[in-house]
């Protein structure tokens, strides 16, 4: 399964490797052309600011809203606040998911943490029952959502922080950093 | 269940999400926001960018926080912030006023010429220079969740920041090489704890995030380091120094991310107006050099 990481700045590379280890054909992808006979794509970790005005630089926000209607993508904490339909601030967004962003929802570095979560459907074929170790760096919230968007995963005092809407999945945190795959093997499905 | 902040895990996981980016030295608000337009993924607040630190001389200290933390207020993205070398006071008032990422950094006047700060005692990450792979590895030692090759700074010449990278990659694939036996020595050699040559071996590549800094000036320099290996850089006199400061940092944003890609960087490269007057290293003694500071 060929799948794509948009490479434009963050922590891309982390994902990469991670799918490797799943066996997938990992593209990067900076320019709208290799976005083709992908299955899927992962938007990683980074800034949300400079990924939006990389990829408007670059002619991909049309690309990736058209891929995004038929195929699958996972946005990873800015790559989740660029799959919202609103993030509160001007800034370019895919609008691909029916869901509100509020960035920098934690407060600043200092307050970054990492959480065990439980996470519907992650575990339905595994073995592994365990909660996932979930990382936050600077993270968003997702605020609200639409019909159609299912809250995936919350904090213990209910706020969202993971949701998939059809083969479009945002999380709040950072699966790639951690050693745990389940959430990589979890959108390869999606993918498929 | 238990939220957990401060771990060394998030403070080096802030430095993965900046990774394949351009940070940025900034002076005031509006500096702040041309860079964050022009696509940065952090600005590094501070008083003078370096070059105007060397042209002036005299004890160069931590700003304002009344400055940085305007800065803060100014934009989203991360703001880091500089303490002298060792002063373990100065970084307690940075992380009290919220900056995201302290560089204990050589380009201020070192306040400890035998140690630097004790930086697993903080909750905030440090970032700190290196010009070898010994000095990289003694700084994560005390904790730093991210490193940068210190380069010359303020001198807009990036034969430094090459040097450092390059001894830095260079160390790192000798070492890949050496059967287990040499590591201890190789460790004594280098001045490095032996348990991080043991990771750094195993990995391939430094524990945290390795930026390059000191000297990069164009689109074209941004690229060259990223070719060489490492993450991502930082620029610092080099944009705001130059005659056209928003222009520039577009590019040189534009050509860290498509690094690779020739016609892109000679289209970024193009009409970006006067460079920084730049000063030449082999011109320069060595007291003038500001990399060997850190110990």
């Amino acid at each position: 399964m060929k799948i794509g990481v948009l490479a434009l700045q963050g922590d891309f590379a982390e994902h990469q490797v991670m799918l490797k280890t799943l066996g997938a054909d990992v593209v990067q992808v900076r320019l709208p052309e290799q976005l083709n006979g992908l299955s899927g794509l992962i938007i990683p970790g980074g800034e949300s600011t400079t990924i939006g005005k990389l990829a408007t630089a670059y002619g991909l926000i049309e690309p990736l809203k058209t891929f995004g209607k038929t195929q699958a993508i996972w946005g990873t904490c800015a790559g989740a606040i660029f799959l919202a339909k609103d993030a509160h601030r001007p800034q370019p967004l895919l609008g691909l998911m029916d869901i509100v962003i509020e960035r920098n929802a934690f407060g600043r570095q200092v307050d970054s943490f990492e959480v065990d979560l439980n996470v519907t459907g992650l575990n339905a074929d595994e073995k592994d029952q365990s909660p996932f170790h979930a990382v936050f760096i600077r993270a968003p919230l997702i605020e609200s959502v639409g019909k159609g968007v299912e809250v995936i995963s919350t904090l213990e005092d209910g706020r969202i922080v993971a949701a998939r809407q059809g083969k479009l999945l945002a999380t709040s945190f950072h699966p790639e950093l951690t050693r745990d795959n389940r959430f990589h093997r979890y959108f390869m499905e999606l993918a498929k | 269940m238990e939220q957990k902040t401060g771990s060394f895990e998030v403070k080096k996981g802030l430095a993965q999400m900046l990774k394949g980016g351009v940070i940025m030295d900034v002076v005031n608000a509006d500096h702040a926001k041309i860079a964050e337009d022009a696509g940065a993924c952090a600005v590094m607040a501070l008083e003078r960018v370096p070059a105007d630190i060397r042209a002036d001389g005299g004890v160069a200290r931590m700003s304002d926080p009344d400055m940085i933390q305007k800065i803060i207020e100014s934009v989203s993205i991360p703001v880091m912030a500089k303490c002298r070398i060792g002063h373990f006071v100065e970084a307690q008032i940075l992380e009290s006023i919220g900056v995201d990422y302290i560089d204990e950094s050589e380009v201020l006047t070192p306040a400890d010429e035998a140690n630097h700060i004790y930086k697993h005692d903080f909750k905030v990450p440090f970032v700190c220079g290196c010009r070898n792979l010994g000095e990289a590895l003694r700084r994560i030692g005390e904790g730093a969740a991210m490193i940068r090759t210190k380069g010359e700074a303020g001198t807009g010449d990036v034969v430094e920041a090459v040097r450092h990278a390059r001894t830095v990659l260079g160390e790192i694939r000798k070492l890949q090489n050496l059967p287990v036996e040499e590591l201890m020595t190789f460790a004594k050699e280098i001045g490095a704890p032996y348990e991080l040559v043991v990771e750094t071996r195993k990995l391939g590549r430094m524990p945290v995030v390795n930026f390059a800094a000191g000297g990069i000036a164009t689109p074209a320099d941004a690229a060259l380091m990223m070719q060489l290996g490492v993450d991502g850089v930082f620029v610092g006199s080099g944009i705001f120094k130059s005659g056209d400061p928003s222009k520039r940092a577009t590019a040189i944003v534009k050509a860290t991310t498509h690094y690779q890609d020739a016609k892109i960087l000679a289209d970024v490269s193009r009409n970006l107006g006067e460079a920084m007057v730049g000063r030449q290293i082999s011109s320069m003694t060595d007291a003038e050099k500001i990399a060997t500071r850190g110990w």
